[in-house]
Formats: structure tokens, sequence, C-alpha cells
């Protein structure tokens, strides 16, 4: 890995969240373009949880992080705390793998 | 506000564990320490450096490492968009404050109702993410090849973290509607576009957000 790689990322990655953030400043927006924004967390983290409990690369497979995540659901289902619903996802995960 | 913080401090460094196997996967992938560091410290946006490090490592191309990374990124953008009517300042603080804007941070701060919480949210989350994140990333780096993540489950932590980061979201039922529609879509795309354009495709989903809510709704929502 070449470091113009690291900070041409670093510097792509940053420019992303101040142009956001800058660019529109503190300035109040449309309703509809508001109420679209405010969906914007459920959308991509539903997302990020399907791709990373069954996303592989481009493949989609079912393994031991599906029953760690089934697991975490059921802990937020039942309001655990945030870290032990993260252990428990992590825990069944790595106990399944081990018996396996 | 005290709750707030609480959960703000404890995703943070719950989170901030998850650095530790991007440490060990960074080094894997045959980046040094340092780079992996400044990884984290200048992209400090996880899953967009897991995938840089995970193309590289798979032997692809820099060009291709680099553009599935900042699709990864892009979403970053439009929380910004987001949270800048929440997170008021000077130009100088907000360079500072841009830095911040990542998943956890949005979420825990976009998921609060008033604007100071929101704020506290952002600030506290923000700071022990990125503080943790690093520490946790020198960790990994040093700890290299010698630990496995998969072995501790740590790649399932990262959807477990999600899982319970969505959960209070689902309260509304709209944001429910698109928490499915853009699982859905990630899911149907995934098997025929590459790494990272799912999850920005499934950005699609907020539209479901243009219709103006019905009366009663918009009453509950002030």
């Amino acid at each position: 890995m070449s470091w113009a790689f690291v900070l041409l990322l670093g510097a792509t990655a940053y420019a992303f969240k101040a142009v956001g953030l800058i660019v529109i400043g503190g300035r109040s927006l449309p309703p509809t373009l508001e109420r679209c924004l405010a969906l914007i967390p459920a959308a991509m983290i539903g997302a990020l949880v399907v791709t990373n409990t069954f996303g592989n690369g481009q493949h989609l497979q079912m393994d031991a992080r599906a029953a760690g995540v089934a697991v975490a659901v059921v802990a937020a289902w039942r309001r655990a705390p945030l870290l032990v619903v993260i252990l428990l996802g992590a825990a069944v995960t790595a106990a399944i793998r081990a018996l396996t | 506000m005290r709750a707030v913080g609480v959960a703000s401090a404890t995703l943070g460094m719950a989170v901030g564990v998850f650095a530790v196997s991007f440490g060990v996967a960074s080094v894997g992938a045959g980046a040094s320490v340092a780079q992996t560091c400044v990884l984290s410290l200048l992209v400090f946006t996880g899953a967009s450096q897991f995938s840089a490090v995970s193309v590289i490592g798979a032997g692809g191309s820099p060009a291709a490492a680099f553009g599935g990374a900042m699709l990864l990124a892009a979403r970053n953008g439009v929380y910004a968009i987001a949270l800048a009517p929440h997170l008021p300042g000077s130009l100088g603080r907000r360079l500072v404050t841009a830095q911040l804007v990542l998943d956890e941070t949005a979420a825990m701060s976009l998921a609060q109702r008033e604007p100071a919480q929101r704020r506290a949210a952002f600030w506290i989350t923000g700071v022990t993410l990125f503080v943790c994140w690093n520490i946790g990333t020198l960790i990994g780096a040093l700890a290299g090849s010698a630990i496995d993540p998969t072995t501790f489950g740590l790649d399932a932590a990262f959807p477990a973290a999600f899982v319970a980061m969505l959960w209070p979201l689902l309260r509304d039922p709209r944001s429910r509607a698109a928490a499915f529609l853009g699982a859905a879509v990630c899911l149907v795309l995934t098997p025929f576009v590459p790494v990272g354009i799912p999850i920005l495709c499934a950005a699609l989903a907020i539209f479901i957000g243009v219709p103006a809510p019905p009366p009663r709704q918009a009453e509950a929502d002030r």
C-alpha cells in the first residue's frame, strides 16, 4: 500500500464530510427534503445490517454471523444496553464457529 | 441528557473496540503500522477503511480499492447535510466537526429529539469514537496477525452494533419502512454490482419521505 493511496483516501473521505457540512451550513432545508433526509440513517443502517450479516464480497451467505445477529436483534428488542448487544452478537458467532 | 451522554460514550467505546480488528486486517493486507494508523486518523470511516484494505489484501488495484472506499464514504456527505442544521459554528469549528461525521455520530445524534441533546450526542459519540478508534487501530496493528478477528466473532460485532443503532429508529413508521426497503435493495443488488454500491443504492429508500405525512401524523411530529 502506498502513502499516496493512504493520503488520497483520507483527503477524499474528509472532503465528502466537509462539503456536506459547510456548503449547506446551518440553513434550513425544504420540508420534503428534510423528511427524506431524516430517513437516511434508517435506510442505510438497515442496509449495513444485512450487508455485514450476509455479505461476503459480492456473494450472500448464511453463516455463524446470522445467528449472532439474530441474538443481537433479540437483545435489542429486550432493550439490552448497546455493549451487551454487540458482545452477545460477537460471542454467539464465535461460539458457533468454535463448535462447528 | 445524562442518558444520552452514557449511551453515546458507550457506543463510541464499543465500536472503537472494533478498530482492533481493522488494525489486524490492515497490517495483514500489507499496510505498515504507520499507514494503518494514518488511515484511521484521516479516513475515520470504518466501512471505507475495511473496504479499502480488503480489496488491496485480495489483490485488487488501488483504483478499485479507492472507488469502493469512496462510495462508502459518500454517505458521510449525506449525513453531513442532514446534520448541518444541528451543528452550527464558525468555519474553523465546522472544519473540525466535519471529521466526526459518520454512521455512529449521525445515528446517535439524529435519534435525539431536542437540539441540545442532538449536539451532545454528536460530540460525545464523535470524540469518544475518535479516541477509541485510533487507540484500537494501533493495538490491532501492533498485534498484527496474532489475532484472527473471526475467531472472536468480531466480524459479527459490526452488524450487531448496527442493529443496536437501528432499533430506536424503528419506532417511527416511515423509518421502519425505509430500513426494510434499504435492507431489501441492498440484498437484491449485492450479487450484481461491486461491493459498496448496494449500500449507496439503499439510500433510495429515503424517497418514502416525499409524500407529506397525513395530518394526524404531522401533528404528532410537532
